[in-house]
């Protein structure tokens, strides 16, 4: 019987427990953050118990930490949870990239960017956007506080394996399209649940052809569509990329070998496809308050189907019939670990490049780690971002969710690169529109959306 | 963590969809590093207004549904953010269960893990409990997996896993810790590069 590559990496790694019924699963790879794991660490504590592997588990601080004088928290409780990661990491061995550490940033940066995230592997964090991993081709998913102490104390975890869907994506991206849009579209066409209870697989020739760095914004995004997880099928790409980094195998061949038997037999191994055509794809703009009401940048503001929608539009001022250029932007954010990777400021900054932004903007740019940070520095992108008016911060989760100082004032509409666009997500009463980096550098600009393709920059 | 086995109360209907866990308990509270004291910030942008006072018009604000432990709400709930913090919010405001029409996956497996009955039913099933009057109780039955409501009986699946660490009240961590000597064998087989 042909297999996907989901149910061979899954096999390989359960202990105990049959199919259909929960499983006992083994991690490869547990990531910590400073906001889901002090619960976690103080069960072990009463508990007197040890983690397990401290050589498969790496923490780092990002969500609380301010991007602006970095080592000066006024929050304190912010401060409070910083302190808690570091003393527990401490008093249990595990390794941290801690304020300041040269590899400190968004765990999902910074997973993929130390060579820690790798083929094959089982890999769980206490954050849902860990399905940005998936794109190396592993099983990688959000887990809650519960489970997160259950990881460090066994180093597995209990699951019932979920159903399998293909996700076919081809066609050529026309030109000022981006894998944030393919996402963006998918779940626009199919809806914000469409993928619960699914491992997702994306395949086909559009994402062959794409970098790492992309592949993983379209997995990162996986779990808007309700699918904790989004893999993709490892090729020479994904072994090229994590060839040389600090904790990738010092036996590259010999772990290349292994990973090559992971791919999906066929099709028919799925128990749903779905297809996804992109040579048409206009770019993508949410208008509402979840990543399912977005519309291409050409297409009005859809009607009030239901009371979710009248509350979507009450909520953001906005509708039905208007189009995203009539969105009055004045905030911009750039970042997050969905778009906050070398080559999406790149592609904001070559946006950026002799504009400014409009007068009534506040743009923030938030590389995803400091590697992002000083390689973006060095090829002198930030000084884009600077004389276009834009702020250049320190790394972090930012305003994407507004848990540290970063936040959208009330009421005000924000071009924004991350990935939910829930009530209330970046600030209290703020209006999240979710959209490329090209498309809110030229929203930056315009002080509103426009059509990046006929705005002759890509 | 407390068994579980039958609940017998009043209840609070939310019918809306996708309600997801950045309504359920917002970012500015995850901060705290213990598990109780979420409950007073449950639906917290629904529930106060700008200046931090109850809205009246919000469900859980209203004095006759004070009390009530079961929550009947729309489809998807608790998507977004894998936020554990979520289920301590509801189960510390008061709520032993929550009837939906489907869950997140991450909002399932926390549930699962904190002693909290995410009950899935058609939405049929579920105006008829939501049309339910204020003071009217509703009864869920884990062992019979069956929600009880003026003469209505709806059935409910769940794992018999989850049941049987709900109806005991087991924890995970021991459980697994059986298993210690086949984590170890797989371990030893792992592959080294």
């Amino acid at each position: 019987m042909s297999q996907t590559m989901f149910d061979k990496i899954w096999d390989q790694h359960v202990i105990t427990g049959k199919e259909g019924d929960p499983q006992l699963i083994y991690v490869d790879l547990h990531l910590l953050h400073e906001v889901t794991s002090p619960q976690a660490f103080e069960g072990l504590r009463e508990n007197h118990r040890k983690v397990r592997r401290t050589d498969k588990t790496f923490a780092t601080m990002d969500h609380n930490v301010p991007t602006k004088d970095i080592f000066n928290i006024k929050d304190e409780i912010s401060r409070k949870q910083i302190d808690t990661l570091a003393k527990n990491a401490k008093e249990f061995g595990v390794r941290l990239a801690g304020m300041g550490d040269e590899d400190q940033g968004i765990i999902h940066v910074i997973g993929p960017q130390l060579g820690l995230t790798q083929p094959g592997m089982v890999i769980v964090c206490g954050d849902s956007h860990t399905a940005t991993h998936g794109a190396f081709g592993s099983i990688a998913f959000g887990i809650g506080t519960s489970e997160v102490e259950h990881v460090l104390a066994t180093q597995t975890i209990w699951q019932t394996k979920p159903k399998t869907m293909g996700i076919h994506v081809h066609g050529k991206l026309p030109k000022g399209v981006y894998a944030k849009d393919i996402i963006m579209g998918l779940i626009a066409r199919e809806g914000v649940s469409f993928g619960t209870g699914y491992a997702a697989e994306f395949y086909g020739d559009t994402i062959e052809q794409m970098s790492m760095e992309e592949r993983m914004t379209l997995s990162n995004m996986a779990i808007e569509g309700g699918a904790k997880i989004g893999t993709m099928r490892p090729d020479q790409t994904t072994f090229d990329y994590v060839a040389g980094r600090k904790y990738a195998p010092k036996n590259m061949a010999k772990a290349i070998e292994y990973w090559k038997q992971f791919y999906t037999d066929d099709e028919s191994a799925f128990d749903r496809v779905i297809d996804f055509d992109v040579s048409d794809l206009a770019p993508f703009v949410s208008w509402g308050t979840n990543p399912g009401m977005a519309v291409p940048i050409d297409q009005p503001f859809p009607e009030i189907k239901n009371e979710d929608d009248q509350k979507a539009y009450d909520y953001v001022g906005l509708e039905p019939g208007q189009t995203a250029p009539e969105i009055p932007i004045e905030f911009a954010f750039f970042g997050s670990c969905t778009n906050g990777r070398l080559s999406d400021l790149k592609i904001a900054a070559s946006v950026l490049k002799g504009h400014h932004i409009a007068p009534q903007v506040t743009a923030l740019v938030v590389p995803g780690s400091r590697t992002v940070k000083e390689q973006a520095e060095k090829l002198g992108i930030d000084k884009i971002f600077k004389d276009a008016g834009c702020d250049w911060r320190e790394p972090g989760c930012s305003a994407c969710l507004g848990m540290n100082p970063d936040q959208v004032p009330a009421g005000v509409h924000c071009a924004s690169t991350s990935n939910r666009n829930f009530e209330g997500r970046q600030g209290a009463g703020s209006r999240t529109h979710l959209a490329s980096p090209a498309m809110v550098a030229a929203a930056a600009i315009n002080g509103h959306f426009v059509d990046i393709r006929k705005a002759g920059v890509a | 963590m407390e068994p579980i086995t039958t609940i017998t109360s009043t209840s609070i209907p939310i019918m809306k969809d996708n309600i997801d866990t950045d309504q359920l308990i917002p970012k500015q509270f995850l901060k705290n590093i213990l598990k109780v004291g979420y409950g007073r910030h449950l639906f917290f942008d629904w529930r106060y207004d700008k200046d931090g006072k109850p809205n009246p018009d919000f469900i859980l604000n209203k004095p006759e549904r004070q009390g009530a432990e079961i929550l009947v709400a729309g489809d998807n709930f608790g998507c977004g953010s894998s936020r554990e913090h979520a289920v301590w919010a509801l189960k510390d405001y008061g709520f032993k269960a929550v009837i939906a029409g489907g869950f997140s996956d991450i909002f399932y497996m926390n549930s699962t893990k904190n002693g909290f009955l995410a009950i899935k039913l058609p939405l049929d099933q579920r105006e008829i409990l939501a049309a339910a009057p204020a003071d009217a109780k509703i009864t869920v039955d884990l062992p019979k997996q069956e929600v009880r409501y003026d003469g209505n009986r709806f059935a409910f699946d769940i794992d018999p896993l989850w049941k049987h660490k709900f109806i005991n009240g087991l924890d995970d961590i021991a459980i697994t810790m059986q298993y210690e000597d086949q984590i170890e064998a797989y371990e030893k087989k792992m592959p080294q590069f």
